[in-house]
């Protein structure tokens, strides 16, 4: 477009010229940026000091405790020290332990070497890993996803907000969070579209094959985990709720807890009283092989993705 | 392998599964649930007790088809089936004397969460009491460290977020550095399984390999457990986190957790940790003086407390003084005593923090002693109950509490000079110190009031509740009078423990 066209006055390359001419300004009137005219900045700053200072005074009672403040300085002294200690200890010990590798280390025994030697036959995992951890340790296993169910059941009852409990705080969670739910986040929901998906699948791989390649319920059941969380973020309770709610999470941990549960205890059962049991470690890199392995894995998968969910949803808003 | 023997993995698995259901279930019938398992798991522990102290031996039971040193193990003997009679009696009668406050404290929809962290905590002592694996007791540490929090927190009000912070801080450094001394110990020995690790540090220990890794692993398995079960120094949390719990929770607590810790202590230093190296030898000295100073310090801050539940709370610490006392004697006398004043212990802390409820409840809802005199008149039983308690925990005989004083004292006879006098002395002193607060307490309850402070009005005790202390009550006669054979168990199961 010519300069001499009259439809060059008020177009955007004559605005776009103006505006580096600095005669126009294209935030004026829409968008503004000034000081607070209330107080002078240093003003405000020296207040907001005072402030600061009040409030630790206040919690400490610092500024009328001279023996507190005292005693602060030598317990901050002390615990330094302790800990330098400790490290120092820590770091000494280390020092005299085998270096990393060493064959000769006292690691390097029967325990291991049955393990990797007579892994794959006797648990059918191709992972051995998993084998030990689902087979070979399996109660230490179900403890650790008793920690994440205890770990679940703490931040329900400290974060969960009831109904029947208070119903104003409720309502109040669920305003706040609509207010700061993004409804047309096209960045993140066109991102989430595309990466939800992908890591869901890759979280269920990871599962499946966790007893072939490396992997297993832990890792898979974060990464779909973070992918729930993905797609919360991105699409609103409304829309994951349909799936993920209070009742899919009971579900989905008590039925995968109650399954490793039973599938265990029989496995321990038959185990401690030299029962023959109908489990068999299968063919060796097949997807249903190694036993009751890939089973577990699913169940810890399952916990874990629940438990992600979980917290996430507890910390946010307080309720599904 | 005769069905009972099965008896503790079913015990250890239907409480975990009882948490597992109670998820999906309400609070009422989580309640219910976790009553029934926990008279299942007694009946179970009692029928484990009467096989193992018929053949007076200790067997393994393997978790799975791999025997130790490849897989898990947990091993059964008259010391470890008495342990888990103890505890899941205590247990029970805890939680119904503290059901109606449950009921009161929790919200409703949160009640059968504070259940799950229950059924959790009985199975997670179940596991320390059996386990023969050293990864195992990590784990299950964990369960019982955030089961801990959670009912201490369950109250939720504003007190009890601050003293389950602090607990939660003070617990999870315990537990971090028995992880730590755990991934050392695997480090010099290659094993997880106790059995062969004790083997492997014999070994290490006649050859003199690795003697420095060796005095740091000792050193941070015995102040990790001390912390987590509030040995002197580390005893800083106890008080809040007793002091303001739901009654059944502080009972627990109190009663329970701590002891679990203990148990577990004694397991490693019997069944692991070499017992003839100079570190172990210190390590001893160590905690027999820093149980002293516990049972003398701990008795006078409870003397300086005026608040009921905070005073009884810091009678624990001086409690746990006179446990650890027990083992820095270094004899089997020593640790028997200690044994038995864990269960000792368990009934008597148990019976006074459930009666104080429901002495403050009759005063006004204040604990101080302006504000209970005359409380035993307003609540007989739970009056009854604590001056029971109290008396018990002075010395009492014909209560258990005496029976415990009697056998540290006889405990130590067989000890060095140097730590036969000291124990005498702190024995002598620390009893008239817990006269000087308990008897404070109960000569307060009973001060004569005038007619009208004599009947609290519109207050009902339920009579579930009252079941509870009064169940407490006739445990600590019981271990009083008829202590021979309990005794006699503890120590049959401590010879073959190790």
């Amino acid at each position: 477009m010519s300069r001499e066209d009259p439809r060059y006055a008020g177009s955007r390359w004559d605005k776009l010229a103006r505006w580096r001419r600095g005669e126009y300004d294209p935030t004026a009137g829409r968008l503004e940026l000034r000081e607070p005219d209330f107080a002078p900045r240093d003003e405000l700053q020296k207040l907001r000091k005072y402030a600061a200072q009040t409030e630790r005074d206040d919690r400490y009672e610092l500024g009328l405790d001279t023996r507190l403040r005292g005693f602060r300085r030598v317990y901050l002294a002390a615990a330094g020290l302790l800990a330098v200690f400790l490290a120092a200890l820590l770091l000494v010990t280390v020092s005299w332990l085998p270096q990393f590798g060493d064959y000769t280390a006292p690691e390097h025994n029967e325990v291991a070497r049955r393990y990797i030697e007579q892994g794959l036959e006797e648990t059918g995992a191709v992972n051995i890993v998993a084998g030990m951890i689902l087979d070979y340790r399996a109660f230490d296993t179900f403890g650790e996803s008793c920690v994440l169910f205890i770990a679940v059941c703490c931040v329900l009852m400290l974060l969960r907000v009831d109904k029947e409990e208070d119903p104003h705080s409720m309502a109040a969670e669920d305003m706040s969070d609509r207010y700061f739910e993004p409804h047309r986040e096209v960045i993140l929901q066109m991102a989430a579209r595309v990466l939800v998906p992908v890591s869901l699948v890759l979280g269920i791989y990871v599962v499946l094959n966790g007893h072939i390649s490396p992997g297993g319920g832990f890792s898979g059941g974060a990464i779909i985990g973070t992918g729930l969380v993905l797609y919360l973020t991105a699409f609103g309770f409304e829309r994951t709720g349909r799936f993920m709610n209070e009742t899919t999470v009971k579900l989905l941990t008590v039925s995968a807890l109650t399954f490793y549960c039973f599938a265990k205890s029989y496995s321990f059962y038959t185990g401690a009283n030299h029962l023959s049991s109908f489990i068999t470690p299968g063919v060796p890199g097949a997807i249903l092989s190694g036993g009751l392995i890939v089973y577990l894995n699913i169940c810890v998968g399952v916990v874990v993705a629940c438990t992600m969910y979980c917290f996430y949803v507890m910390f946010r808003k307080g309720g599904f | 392998m005769s069905l009972v023997q099965n008896f503790p993995f079913f015990s250890i698995i239907l409480s975990m599964f009882c948490a597992i259901v109670s998820f999906a279930l309400s609070g009422k019938w989580a309640k219910r649930a976790h009553l029934a398992m926990t008279a299942a798991v007694l009946a179970l522990s009692a029928g484990v007790l009467g096989f193992t102290a018929a053949t007076g031996d200790s067997y393994t039971y393997m978790m799975g088809h791999y025997s130790a040193p490849w897989g898990n193990e947990i091993r059964i003997g008259p010391l470890e089936s008495a342990m888990a009679v103890c505890f899941s009696l205590l247990m029970l009668l805890s939680v119904l004397g503290g059901l109606a406050h449950i009921d009161r404290d929790i919200a409703p929809s949160k009640q059968n969460l504070f259940f799950i962290q229950l059924d959790l905590m009985l199975s997670a002592l179940l596991a320390l009491i059996y386990t023969n694996d050293l990864f195992t007791a990590y784990v299950f540490i964990e369960i019982c460290t955030i089961a801990a929090c959670g009912l201490i927190m369950a109250r939720r009000t504003g007190r009890v977020y601050v003293s389950a912070t602090r607990y939660m801080i003070m617990s999870l450094v315990g537990s971090g550095l028995f992880l730590i001394g755990l991934s050392l110990l695997y480090a010099v020995t290659g094993q997880l399984l106790m059995s062969p690790a004790e083997r492997a540090l014999a070994g290490l220990v006649s050859d003199s390999r690795f003697t420095l890794p060796l005095t740091v692993i000792i050193i941070l398995l015995v102040v990790s457990l001390g912390v987590k079960s509030g040995l002197y120094p580390f005893h800083t949390w106890i008080p809040d986190a007793y002091g303001y719990a739901t009654p059944a929770a502080s009972a627990v607590l109190s009663g329970l957790v701590s002891k679990g810790y203990i148990l577990l202590l004694i397991k490693l230093m019997v069944r692991v940790l070499p017992n003839d190296n100079q570190a172990a030898l210190n390590m001893m000295d160590v905690l027999f003086v820093l149980g002293v100073v516990g049972m003398l310090l701990g008795s006078v801050d409870a003397i300086r407390e005026n608040d009921v539940r905070r005073m009884t709370a810091f009678s624990s610490v001086a409690q746990i003084g006179y446990i650890y006392m027990g083992l820095g004697l270094g004899t089997d006398a020593g640790v028997t005593a200690a044994l038995f004043h864990v269960i000792s212990h368990g009934a008597m802390k148990a019976l006074l923090f459930l009666c104080i409820p429901g002495l403050t409840e009759v005063s006004g809802g204040r604990a101080d002693r302006e504000a209970l005199r005359g409380a035993g008149y307003r609540h007989r039983l739970a009056g009854l109950g604590f001056t029971v308690g109290a008396l018990s925990m002075i010395g009492m005989p014909l209560l258990t509490g005496f029976v415990s004083k009697y056998l540290f004292a006889a405990a130590a006879t067989s000890a060095v000079p140097g730590k036969m006098i000291a124990a005498w002395v702190a024995l002598a002193v620390s009893t008239t110190l817990n006269a000087v607060y308990f008897m404070r307490m109960v000569l307060v309850l009973y001060t004569s009031v005038d007619a009208s402070h004599r009947r609290a009005e519109d207050y009902h005790a339920s009579p579930v509740e009252n079941a509870g202390i009064a169940g407490l009550i006739a445990l600590n006669v019981a271990l009083g009078v008829a202590s021979p054979p309990v005794i006699e168990t503890l120590a049959r199961g401590l010879a073959v423990f190790g």
